[in-house]
Parts: C-alpha cells; structure tokens; sequence
C-alpha cells in the first residue's frame, strides 16, 4: 500500500471497495433470482406450449413441469420468490446507491467503443468493480425487462382484476407477446452472460464470493 | 386464432389414471408432475437429487392454496370483466374439452331437470321452460383458456345471483359446486358466484346454446379461467364443503381467477 497519498483521495474509502466486488445482498439476491429465473422459463416454456404464439414448441426435455397443470404449479410458486427478491434488490440498488454508482451513465458512444473493443478481445477485465459500457447497458437493460416480463405476467394472470394493466400493454393477446418477447430478451441475455462468466471465470469468482 | 382446439393426444391414458388413482390413498394420488423431466430439470437446476417427486409436489400444492387465498383476497366483487362490441364476437368460437366435439353429452332438453341442492330453502328442480322464463341478459365478455388462448363470445342468461335468490340459497356458504352431463364437476366461491356477469346461459350468440357449447345451460363467469365454466350443468349445489372439480383434482389452481 502507499504510503503517501494524496490528500483528496485518502478521504475516498478506495481500497474496500476493490476489494469487494460484490457485497453479500447482491450475491444473494443474484443467485435466488438464477434459480427462480430458471424455473420460471422452464415452466414457461412447458405453459407456452399448451397454446403457442408462433408456430414452434419448445422440446419438452428441457420444459418443466411435465404438464401444464404441473408448469403451472411450478410457475405460480416460482413467481413469488422471483418478485420478492427483485423488489428487495432493486430496492437495495437504489437505496445503497449501487445502480447509480454502477449502471450510469451510459453513453452511446462508449458503448459502441467498448462493444467494439469486446469483439477485438481488447476489453479489460482487471477491475471487475466497473463495468464497461456494454455490461452497464445490458445490466440496465435486463432489469427494465424484468420489470416488463413481471407487469406483463401480472396482467395475463388478472386481465379482469388488473384490467387497467392488461390495457396498458394494449389488452390480454398482447401482454401474451410482451411477456413472450421480454422472455426472449432476458434468455438471449442470459447466453451472453454465462458465456461471458466462462470466458472470465475470476467474474464468476466474485459473484460467488465477493471477490 | 385457430378455430378448433382438440386436447392433446394421452387423453385416455390420463382418464384411467385418474379413475385408478381414485382407489388409491391420498398422497399417491396426488402425482401431477408427470413424466421424469420435471424432476430431472429440477436436479440439473439444483444439482440435488434429494428433492423426491412427493414432497416438491406437496410444497407446490401448498403455495397452489396459499395462491387461492391470495386471488380471493385480490378479487374485487363489483369489478366488471370488460365488454366488447358485438363485431369483436370470435366466429366460430373455438370448441374446447377434454373429449372431442361428437363426444359432447346429448342432453334432451324435453327430459332435463336442473337439482338443486345442499344450503338453500328450495330443492326443487327446474325444468327447462321454468328456466326460460327467467330474466335474462346478455354479455360480450373474453373467455380466457388456463392453456393461454382466449375468444370473445356472446352468452346469455339469467344472473346466477339472481337465481340462487329464488331457490333461498344460503349466501353465508363458502361454494357453489356444479356437477355436469359428462361426469365432469367444478366448484366456485361464494363471491365469484354473486358476481354481477356470473350467468347461467341458454343461448350462445344470439341461438339456443347449442350442445357443443353446454345444451341446455352453461355457467358463464368471466372472472375464471374457461374451465371454471362448467357446461351441461346438472346439478348446482350451496355447500361448506370443499369438493373440487375434474380438473382441479389434478392439479390446476383452484381459484383460477382472472
């Protein structure tokens, strides 16, 4: 450690903060939503099928549930635990500053130079504590879609009840599409992200313990 | 909006289940997470086997009844399903069961009886003309399927509410339990049965609620999930009891409100 430091930056707590990565409430909330998230597109996917948008099903092997009255079960439980604990972290992130301190700004143009530089494989990794431009978009991103694929599914499972939500997505039919596409959205960014987590494994270190 | 849903293939096979299941005692019965994906999707997820069919399903079914509590809680009495324009009528109205179209029960509307029974003053039966001569509405409403579909019809029909006035029903009981030509039963909360646009339907768009909608009547409630409608209805009954119904035996949520 230096010995001499600045006057300005020795009041800025620094070095805790490199440390740490990841305080325990994110890694705790990360990983309950992984599971809940899992078992929401698996059972998701089994509901989907009983009646599908488009014209594909998803193979059953990796639905959940089985059947549909099962998918449902499993999917109406799931969703509890997936709606607590994204209240309680965005919540948390707002409340600790950590959104605000992490996920902006983002500017466009540092999201073109950093994409940009992740596909030249000339990205740093080596302060795993500030995210590129590209993760803070994805980041951001993916829970604005959370809070879309949440709405959406509130509004399919209460068209009568929640009639005035259902409207807001433009009625039952459509919430189907948004909650669909939202899925779509959150799955094409769960690839990236575990690719990602196995490209850099020291990401998935911190994740796990903090570090 | 396909025009016909039939139930997937593996009907029969799950009918003699469930009547086999019938003799046996309660836990085993209660097997809806068929088939080993669901349980190997869940140890690949989890990584544990530990987790055995019976007790995953015992929690399920736990959150599934905490779940009804929580609908009835979240269900507004005097809330309205919305309505729509006659022009918004799906046509043809898709034709969904268990059973295929030409397996529909033939009820003859010259012999029918409606019973009555359980809570209410009046047991006596109904026949059809006294039926008719009920007051009568009609509603545009959206009937949402539990498989995701959903299509705008056009019921009409006297107001349950109204008629479990006239039979003297004791609206302290907790459920209205309906039993159906074809074996078929399901069962509501009090609330959901006074809710203004739940209907006991005769006539579907405009014609004599024809037999692949429910001859002679149907229980049309557009704050439940389609099989909470329950078509040739045969019985109605006021009860405490908690009897459940065809499908909710195997496993659907019970509440089912939309």
């Amino acid at each position: 450690m230096a010995i001499e430091v600045p006057h300005d930056q020795a009041l800025t707590p620094a070095e805790p903060a490199r440390t740490l990565i990841h305080p325990f409430w994110v890694r705790l909330t990360h990983w309950v939503n992984a599971v809940a998230m899992a078992v929401m597109i698996g059972s998701g996917w089994q509901i989907y099928n009983a009646s599908p948008l488009f014209p594909f099903a998803f193979p059953p092997a990796i639905t959940l549930g089985g059947w549909l009255a099962g998918a449902l079960l499993w999917h109406f439980a799931a969703m509890w635990v997936l709606a607590m604990n994204g209240v309680i972290y965005v919540v948390l992130g707002v409340a600790t500053g950590r959104f605000r301190r992490m996920l902006v700004p983002i500017r466009p143009s540092d999201v073109l130079a950093d994409a940009k530089a992740a596909l030249a494989r000339k990205l740093s990794y080596d302060d795993l504590s500030i995210y590129n431009a590209v993760q803070k978009l994805l980041y951001l991103g993916v829970i604005l879609v959370g809070v879309v694929i949440v709405l959406s599914g509130l509004a399919i499972w209460k068209p009568v009840q929640l009639q005035e939500l259902a409207a807001l997505f433009g009625g039952y039919t459509a919430a189907r599409y948004v909650h669909f596409f939202a899925m779509a959205a959150i799955v094409a960014f769960l690839v990236i992200h575990v690719i990602m987590s196995f490209l850099i494994p020291k990401s998935l270190r911190a994740m796990i313990i903090g570090r | 909006m396909s025009r016909i849903r039939k139930n997937p293939p593996g009907v029969d096979a799950r009918l003699l289940v469930r009547d086999a299941a019938k003799l046996m005692p309660d836990p085993t019965r209660r097997l809806f997470l068929r088939g080993g994906a669901s349980l190997g999707a869940l140890a690949f997820l989890t990584g544990c086997d530990i987790i055995d069919g019976a007790s995953a399903e015992r929690v399920l079914m736990k959150v599934s009844y905490f779940n009804d509590r929580a609908q009835a809680w979240l269900f507004n009495p005097d809330k309205l399903a919305p309505t729509y324009p006659d022009s918004a009528v799906t046509r043809p109205f898709p034709f969904n069961a268990y059973y295929s179209e030409d397996e529909a029960p033939e009820v003859d509307g010259q012999d029918y009886t409606l019973e009555i029974g359980g809570m209410v003053d009046n047991t006596k039966s109904w026949t059809l003309e006294e039926l008719y001569a009920l007051p009568q509405e009609t509603q545009i409403t959206r009937l949402v399927c539990v498989e995701g579909w959903s299509a705008i019809g056009k019921w009409s029909g006297t107001p349950l509410r109204e008629f479990l006035r006239r039979v003297g029903a004791d609206t302290r009981a907790k459920y209205v339990w309906f039993r159906c030509a074809e074996g078929y039963s399901t069962s509501i909360d009090m609330a959901t049965a006074l809710h203004p646009q739940t209907q006991m339907t005769f006539r579907f768009d405009g014609e004599i609620l024809p037999r692949k909608y429910g001859f002679p009547m149907k229980v049309r409630m557009p704050t439940k999930l389609g099989f909470k409608n329950p078509k040739h209805v045969m019985e109605i009954a006021v009860t405490d009891k908690y009897l459940g119904g065809y499908w909710e035996d195997q496993g659907y949520n019970w509440f089912s409100g939309l």
